[in-house]
């Protein structure tokens, strides 16, 4: 039920709508629950709705963790 | 992505190296599906057991309220939008799916923002969405309703069924028939609530908590996090699930549902009648509160004969502990929600487990 996608914000619209990319597929959303979101960030939506914009800095920090890691391993 | 493979193997042997006995509770029926898809619960030792909690909103929704939505149905000149999830859901004597085949006009969309499309283009009729879910959903609901409003659309309302997550977990918390030691919490709940709900919980029950997401790699990293601090006799609301959850939640989300829902008492299957736990439509909404518009009774709590969703829903039993489970209910045939819901307890258990683990 609280299943969400992560999309990529192509074009911002009037009204709050957002064109997205979700895997090769775009749609509309809205994005009136992440006002500050710009095109090229990657929102997380639920039910038609943006509900975050997701951290890329935080995905890719992990990403580098996980290489030290290993490095130290 | 070798790196991933690599980092999961590790947390999958730090966890299986894991000698104290452990109850973690996921309350998230993605994370069910999610858990019983990767296979984690087969891979962890019998030392560590990982339970379902009530984290499927259909599952959750009493018999009365889905009783009184199907009576709703029935009506004249009334198109209920839902919710995919919903239509098979059996009520004591029909579903939404009969209602149609009846005659019913239920229609199914993915955003609540699709019924008042349906509200502008059958001005004739009266639209209801069904409202049903957590946190997550309540925003989307709330400014549905606040576009409703703005545009005048008087044939619009809402039936909301939605609820809290906060109280069902204190209660299960303390309920000494339920045997928990740490929380797997929701990850999109938290994304509009944030993590003080569960620093509350957390410091009161002396229980940690673990915001974790949905890739098998963040189930993993979300139990090895909680089983460093049950080691370290710890109790604290933590975030894996960090490049979504913010630590003060959406604020923007808790807005829009402050401002148009009012927390009241909501019945939920398996764990009772809890205090503000239940999304109300406030005052100046109620013109577009369904309940109130077309005047629909609280319907009496009518259980189905051997059906253990409930047991099921607070941890106290596994599904394959059902009598009917794999039995006289299936997907195909389901007598209660937890095996109707894609998302269920029964439902993603029975789709997962191998047979002989079904019992």
């Amino acid at each position: 039920m609280c299943l969400g996608v992560p999309a990529k914000v192509i074009e911002l619209m009037a009204n709050d709508v957002a064109r997205v990319d979700v895997n090769g597929n775009q749609t509309e959303i809205s994005v009136r629950l992440t006002p500050e979101v710009k095109i090229n960030e990657y929102v997380l939506v639920h039910a038609g709705f943006a509900m975050e914009i997701i951290d890329e800095s935080i995905a890719l920090e992990t990403m580098q963790y996980l290489e030290e890691l290993l490095q130290y391993e | 992505m070798s790196e991933i493979s690599d980092y999961r193997q590790q947390l999958l042997q730090a966890i299986q190296t894991e000698k104290a006995t452990v109850s973690l509770m996921e309350v998230c029926g993605t994370h069910t599906m999610a858990i019983a898809k990767s296979g984690i619960r087969e891979l962890l030792p019998p030392n560590i057991k990982l339970l379902s909690g009530p984290g499927c909103p259909v599952c959750v929704t009493s018999q009365g309220d889905i009783d009184a939505v199907i009576e709703m149905a029935r009506q004249k000149d009334i198109v209920l939008v839902t919710f995919g999830d919903m239509m098979r859901v059996p009520g004591t004597y029909s579903s939404l799916q009969e209602e149609r085949s009846q005659g019913a006009d239920v229609r199914i969309a993915y955003s609540p923002l699709d019924a008042l499309r349906v509200a502008r283009e059958n001005t004739d009729k009266e639209v209801v969405f069904l409202g049903i879910g957590f946190e997550t959903t309540a925003p989307a609901i709330a400014i549905t309703l606040e576009q409703a409003r703005s545009e005048g659309l008087s044939n619009f309302s809402v039936f909301s069924l939605h609820k809290v997550v906060p109280p069902a977990l204190e209660l299960i918390f303390s309920d000494p028939n339920i045997n928990v030691d740490g929380l797997i919490c929701p990850g999109h709940v938290s994304v509009v609530i944030g993590v003080e709900p569960y620093e509350i919980l957390a410091h009161k029950y002396k229980k940690p908590c673990v915001i974790t997401g949905f890739e098998t790699m963040d189930i993993l990293e979300g139990i090895f996090m909680l089983l460093k601090q049950i080691k370290q006799g710890d109790a604290q609301a933590e975030i894996q699930y960090r490049r979504v959850v913010k630590r003060e939640g959406n604020l923007v989300a808790r807005q829009s549902i402050e401002k148009v829902f009012k927390p009241v008492e909501a019945r939920w299957r398996g764990l009772g009648v809890i205090p503000d736990s239940g999304l109300a439509l406030r005052e100046e909404y109620e013109s577009m509160d369904a309940r109130l518009k077309f005047n629909i009774p609280d319907m009496e709590e009518m259980p189905i004969k051997g059906c253990a969703c409930g047991e099921v829903l607070t941890g106290k039993i596994n599904p394959p502990d059902c009598l009917l489970f794999g039995r006289a209910c299936t997907p195909l045939n389901p007598v209660g929600p937890c095996m109707v819901s894609h998302e269920g307890s029964c439902a993603a258990y029975y789709r997962y487990t191998p047979a002989k683990g079904r019992g």
